[in-house]
């Protein structure tokens, strides 16, 4: 279990929520209602007060490095900073490639230098980047948001793909109608409140 | 060697005058400046002649103890006011000072007992001056490095905040950005230490040749302090870096800009 008890981020009210492993928390509310600060203080990137835990430990009770390991954050406007493509991923080789051909990338790209990439291929790469360290829980900040359909579509399976092969809890960060309403709850900002998504969502 | 008289100086200074004159005639308008600057760095030298003339007199290690923390005072406070955002509070002093304390008084020290051996070791004729040396040149080496790694964290917050939530120790985030300011900060002594004696005659041999020492000794006192700039500088760099990265981080590996003054 994803616990979060208490949380207290400047400008929202205190926090509390619970996504089980494979679960899906859903995030929504207008542009600066606090959803990308949510997800700084979940990964433990930002000074906060309240209890974060994973699996009956404690965030506070571990190393912040092993648990941003544990607990892995997909930036909203993904970096790359070494010279290569590549060099971002704890695995290279054929099983790279054919990790970044089953995002509708050339393979190739892996060689380049990441400042040729376009704004869709950035953000499925950084998702990418992120899966392949396995983290246990994911904290998705707007991952189709630059995408096309069929993109996004295909993001979005790969996520629910994670999400079960490794009981990964999620927290996701999203505009989309298909993900709020696939969601298991969804979390208001900047209320604070619990809902079950609505049926009417549904696409 | 030749004592040089007041009039000596005034000769030398009637160059400096005879340069503004020619640069108010081609309306370049840096000679009022040119002028204030001269007298100004003359007159402090004078005085500096005074203060050294008291102290390398004494025989009381409290005074130059006190001259000494002084002197680090002062680079401390140069090294804080070369910062575009220093650390804010006083650690705006403190990692400035801390780091040439562990080098230049360390460095100093250490020529002193193992190298030149006065009688006492801390006589101020010795100490004093080696300690200015040393604290002139490894503050321009902690300044610079200090700036630049500031500025790049500034700069690259996103990239090491990525870095972080991917699982890094603050170490691994910085790696890059410490190598490079520890460069940044080593670039004039390794220019100096390349152009010594081929493109520049050093002003202390320099200097100590007109006096009328001996052209040989002149020159290993040279090397002797180009070694210790060197060490000095490498080590206060290298603290520096240091110092000021781990404030910049707290326990939990977070990036903490907000210690920068605004």
């Amino acid at each position: 279990m994803f616990a979060v008890r208490d949380l207290k981020i400047p400008g929202l009210p205190p926090l509390a929520f619970e996504v089980p492993p494979a679960g899906v928390l859903a995030v929504s509310g207008p542009s600066g209602s606090g959803k990308t600060r949510l997800l700084r203080a979940l990964a433990d990137l930002d000074p906060h007060g309240g209890h974060l835990s994973w699996a009956g430990r404690s965030c506070d009770a571990m190393p912040a490095p092993e648990w941003r390991r544990r607990v892995g954050l997909l930036p909203g406007e993904p970096r790359f900073w070494r010279p290569t493509v590549a060099e971002h991923f704890p695995t290279s080789g054929n099983s790279l490639d054919e990790e970044v051909a089953s995002l509708r990338i050339d393979p190739a790209t892996s060689s380049a230098d990441p400042m040729v990439l376009s704004t869709g291929e950035r953000s499925r790469l950084a998702l990418l980047r992120l899966l392949l360290r396995l983290p246990e829980v994911l904290l998705l900040d707007e991952p189709t948001a630059n995408l096309d359909q069929e993109n996004r579509e295909l993001v979005i399976a790969r996520i629910a793909r994670y999400r079960k092969e490794h009981a990964a809890a999620v927290v996701w960060v999203s505009h989309r109608p298909e993900v709020v309403a696939a969601a298991d709850r969804v979390l208001v900002l900047p209320e604070g409140k619990l809902r079950v998504p609505a049926a009417e969502e549904a696409p | 060697m030749i004592p040089l008289s007041t009039g000596d100086l005034v000769a030398a200074a009637a160059a400096v005058v005879a340069l503004a004159v020619a640069n108010r005639m081609a309306g370049l308008g840096v000679s009022r400046q040119l002028l204030w600057l001269a007298a100004r760095g003359s007159a402090q030298l004078l005085l500096l002649g005074l203060v050294l003339r008291f102290v390398i007199g004494t025989t009381q290690p409290l005074i130059v103890a006190l001259m000494a923390v002084f002197m680090l005072g002062v680079a401390a406070r140069e090294v804080k006011t070369r910062q575009a955002r220093p650390l804010a509070g006083r650690w705006g002093y403190l990692a400035g000072a801390l780091a040439m304390f562990l080098s230049s008084f360390l460095f100093t020290v250490f020529a002193l007992a193992a190298v030149l051996g006065p009688d006492p070791w801390w006589a101020p004729r010795f100490s004093i001056p080696l300690l200015g040396m040393l604290l002139g040149n490894t503050m321009n080496g902690v300044s610079l490095s200090t700036e630049r790694l500031t500025e790049a964290l500034v700069r690259s917050r996103d990239v090491i905040e990525q870095r972080l939530a991917l699982g890094e120790t603050r170490e691994q985030a910085v790696s890059d950005i410490s190598r490079e300011s520890v460069r940044a900060g080593l670039i004039p002594i390794f220019n100096a230490m390349a152009a010594a004696g081929v493109v520049s005659l050093p002003g202390m041999m320099t200097g100590q040749i007109l006096a009328g020492a001996p052209v040989e000794q002149a020159v290993r006192y040279q090397i002797l302090i180009l070694l210790l700039i060197a060490a000095g500088t490498g080590f206060g760099v290298l603290a520096a870096v240091r110092v000021v990265s781990r404030r910049l981080f707290d326990d939990r590996h977070r990036l903490r800009l907000d210690r920068l003054a605004a």
